[in-house]
């Protein structure tokens, strides 16, 4: 029983992040993206610590779902106002 | 080389590589199984030195030369970023004006910001104990800072962020690391050796070093991301161009 739970759990985090990664990829617009790669950052947040990583984990979310989104929202604000004056 | 040439040994590495890749990945251990030789050994030395979270043991202890690496290697990816985000000479501050926040983001903003910042610190105290350490704990503690920025404006944000010192914490983050290494070197032993009392296993002081290292890592990391995203959010709203471009 427990087993069976652990493949679920398993599988669904494995097709959370499937899908999170490919919509990512497929996405043109950086903006939309930086939110997908949050999502993809959450979705390995919560793979790794079914496969019993949480140390992973933790930097996962914190880096993954927090920073890099941020700093790229804040590049595309720069290059987008920018790009306005030309 | 160009054209046709050069892709010949582009190819030869790629397969070579993936050759080496597909030999290594028949060779691993199945998933799930029972059989960690690695792992054994790594909760083995951990135990001998009184550190409940072996992932910290491995970290900070058993391969801290390592982590002293990836110290490192964000210092200088930090220290890089500062540079090339500077203000040059054609380009001038413009203070932006204050946003208006809905009041549920502004409450949402004061509950979570105190919250956030003392499950940082907590992740960074506990790192010889439970998931979680300096680097976890940093990035929690400097993006807690920003929800003073999503929940209030970037002014207040400035005020509780002098770039600054957090620079300063920064280095000294860094030189803590390195300096704590030299003293296993003088206590006898070697660079970063655990020399201190390991104290009593599953407590606050336990792990000898581990504490410590975790701690100037925490100081590090925070303030490398603070400083890190102070350059970016400054470049996207404060610095402009000769051109006048506004916000």
């Amino acid at each position: 029983m427990g087993d069976a739970l652990d493949d679920a759990l398993l599988a669904a985090g494995l097709l959370l992040v499937a899908a999170a990664a490919t919509a990512a990829a497929l996405c043109r617009d950086p903006a939309r993206q930086a939110v997908l790669l949050s999502l993809l950052g959450l979705g390995l947040a919560l793979l790794f610590t079914v496969l019993q990583a949480p140390d992973v984990g933790l930097s996962q979310l914190a880096v993954g779902s927090a920073v890099t989104p941020l700093m790229l929202l804040l590049t595309v604000r720069k290059v987008r106002r920018r790009k306005r004056h030309e | 080389m160009r054209g046709p040439i050069r892709r010949w040994p582009l190819a030869a590495g790629l397969a070579a590589t993936a050759a080496l890749l597909v030999a290594a990945c028949l060779r691993l251990p199945h998933f799930g199984g029972d059989r960690h030789p690695y792992g054994d050994r790594a909760v083995r030395t951990a135990l001998l030195q009184r550190t409940a979270n072996t992932v910290s043991s491995v970290n900070f202890d058993q391969r801290a030369l390592d982590t002293l690496g990836e110290e490192s290697i964000l210092f200088a990816a930090v220290l890089g970023t500062v540079v090339l985000l500077r203000q040059t000479r054609d380009e001038h501050r413009v203070a932006p004006q204050p946003a208006p926040v809905p009041p549920p983001l502004r409450r949402y903003g004061t509950l979570a910001l105190p919250v956030a910042l003392l499950i940082g610190l907590y992740v960074i105290a506990h790192g010889q104990l439970s998931p979680g350490g300096g680097f976890q704990g940093g990035v929690v503690v400097a993006t807690a800072l920003h929800l003073l920025y999503v929940a209030v404006d970037y002014r207040a944000l400035e005020r509780i962020r002098p770039v600054g010192p957090y620079e300063l914490a920064d280095g000294v983050g860094e030189a803590a690391y390195v300096l704590l290494g030299a003293a296993g070197l003088l206590a006898g032993s070697a660079y970063l050796a655990n020399t201190l009392p390991h104290g009593t296993f599953n407590t606050m002081a336990s792990g000898g070093t581990v504490p410590l290292l975790n701690a100037a890592v925490g100081m590090e990391v925070a303030s490398g991301v603070v400083v890190l995203l102070a350059h970016f959010l400054g470049q996207a709203l404060e610095i402009v161009g000769e051109e006048g471009e506004r916000t």
